[in-house]
């Protein structure tokens, strides 16, 4: 009998880092922006992405939505509420989207608002599972992800969960119409998130007021022209 | 929360590579986790241990070497070792953008016993004899 070491020098994710490659691929060659919206439960990420979606297509984007869940279609019956085409995701007790999920949700939208080909879109949204821990791992091909952080959870969130506010191309605080009840601290929120990912942009949005949308709007429209 | 699926994506890897060594068994998995990969060592432990049960990987030790986040600084022209509270270099205090480790989760090596003649050949030799 022998002992030998096998070297592997091999990602444990490499498969959902292929999957997502191929997406992004697909995305990049359909010229849709796909962003991918993590934050922990109760942020607001929804009421926040059906704004997003009614005013864009106000504006005449072509725009759809993919969201995740362990259970129930409660957020896509909510999301499609904008008129937008919404196909909801249950990972039945799995806490974040792969890029397997997102690959098997992207065919046969033709039922749901007719979208069949993902050229028709100018934008995708993926809602992913509430949680700040785990979806920082899962690349879904996205272009743009962004972390968001209500102004009732604490400043120091980015500080809690700095792999997903460090891997995030943007943040949103939500809620900012209720900063004052709160006690929100904004000088501190936007040094933590600062701290961990220096230069990010951020938007301070209300989805209730509409405060803050208008900024976002201007960098979306800004990031879908930068796609090349 | 997601260690599950990492040991579970760990033993499809292994069992992969050894398919290659017949009557091969693993003695030892080494992985390199960055402190960015959000992975719980104690966590992936447990889970390891759950998900090798009763498989040909039961008993096999599960090797975890955490890595610290390593930025590279354009101003210092240096790589810097720093903690995961605020991304700057801890030399000048630029924004440090450009990560060089950190975000590891990969398998290193694994440390199997070979065995080129299975115990069942040794009963089929004293049989001729």
């Amino acid at each position: 009998m022998t002992t030998r070491i096998v070297e592997l020098r091999r990602g444990i994710l490499k498969k959902n880092d292929e999957l997502a490659a191929g997406l992004r691929a697909r995305f990049h060659a359909a010229g849709v922006l796909v962003l991918n919206l993590v934050s922990s439960p109760g942020t607001g990420k929804t009421t926040f992405l059906e704004r997003t979606l009614r005013e864009l297509r106000g504006h005449g984007a072509r725009v759809a939505a993919l969201v995740g869940d362990l259970e129930t279609d409660n957020d896509a019956r909510r999301l499609a509420a904008s008129g937008a085409p919404v196909r909801q995701i249950n990972t039945h007790g799995i806490c974040h989207l792969d890029a397997e999920m997102i690959g098997k949700h992207l065919d046969g939208w033709d039922a749901l608002g007719g979208i069949t080909d993902l050229a028709l879109l100018d934008y995708l949204f993926i809602e992913n599972v509430g949680n700040l821990v785990c979806p920082s791992s899962y690349d879904l091909g996205e272009r743009i992800r962004v972390a968001l952080l209500s102004v009732t959870e604490g400043e120091d969130k980015p500080l809690k969960y700095p792999t997903l506010f460090n891997s995030a191309d943007a943040a949103v605080i939500t809620k900012i119409d209720l900063a004052e009840p709160c006690g929100f601290d904004r000088d501190a929120a936007l040094k933590n998130i600062n701290e961990i990912r220096p230069g990010i942009r951020v938007f301070e949005t209300s989805a209730k007021t509409g405060v803050g949308m208008a900024e976002w709007f201007g960098y979306l429209e800004e990031a879908r022209k930068n796609l090349g | 929360m997601h260690e599950l699926s990492i040991a579970a994506s760990i033993v499809d890897a292994v069992t992969e590579t050894t398919a290659a060594y017949p009557g091969s068994r693993v003695r030892e998995v080494r992985l390199r986790v960055g402190a960015l990969a959000s992975v719980i060592e104690d966590s992936l432990q447990f889970c390891w241990g759950v998900t090798t049960e009763d498989t040909p990987l039961a008993g096999a030790k599960l090797v975890v070497n955490m890595l610290p986040v390593v930025i590279h600084c354009e101003n210092c022209s240096a790589d810097e070792q720093i903690g995961v509270q605020s991304f700057r270099c801890p030399r000048c205090g630029e924004p440090a953008g450009d990560l060089r480790q950190g975000r590891e989760l990969e398998i290193e090596s694994i440390e199997i016993d070979d065995e080129p003649e299975p115990a069942i050949s040794l009963l089929q030799q004293e049989d001729e004899r």
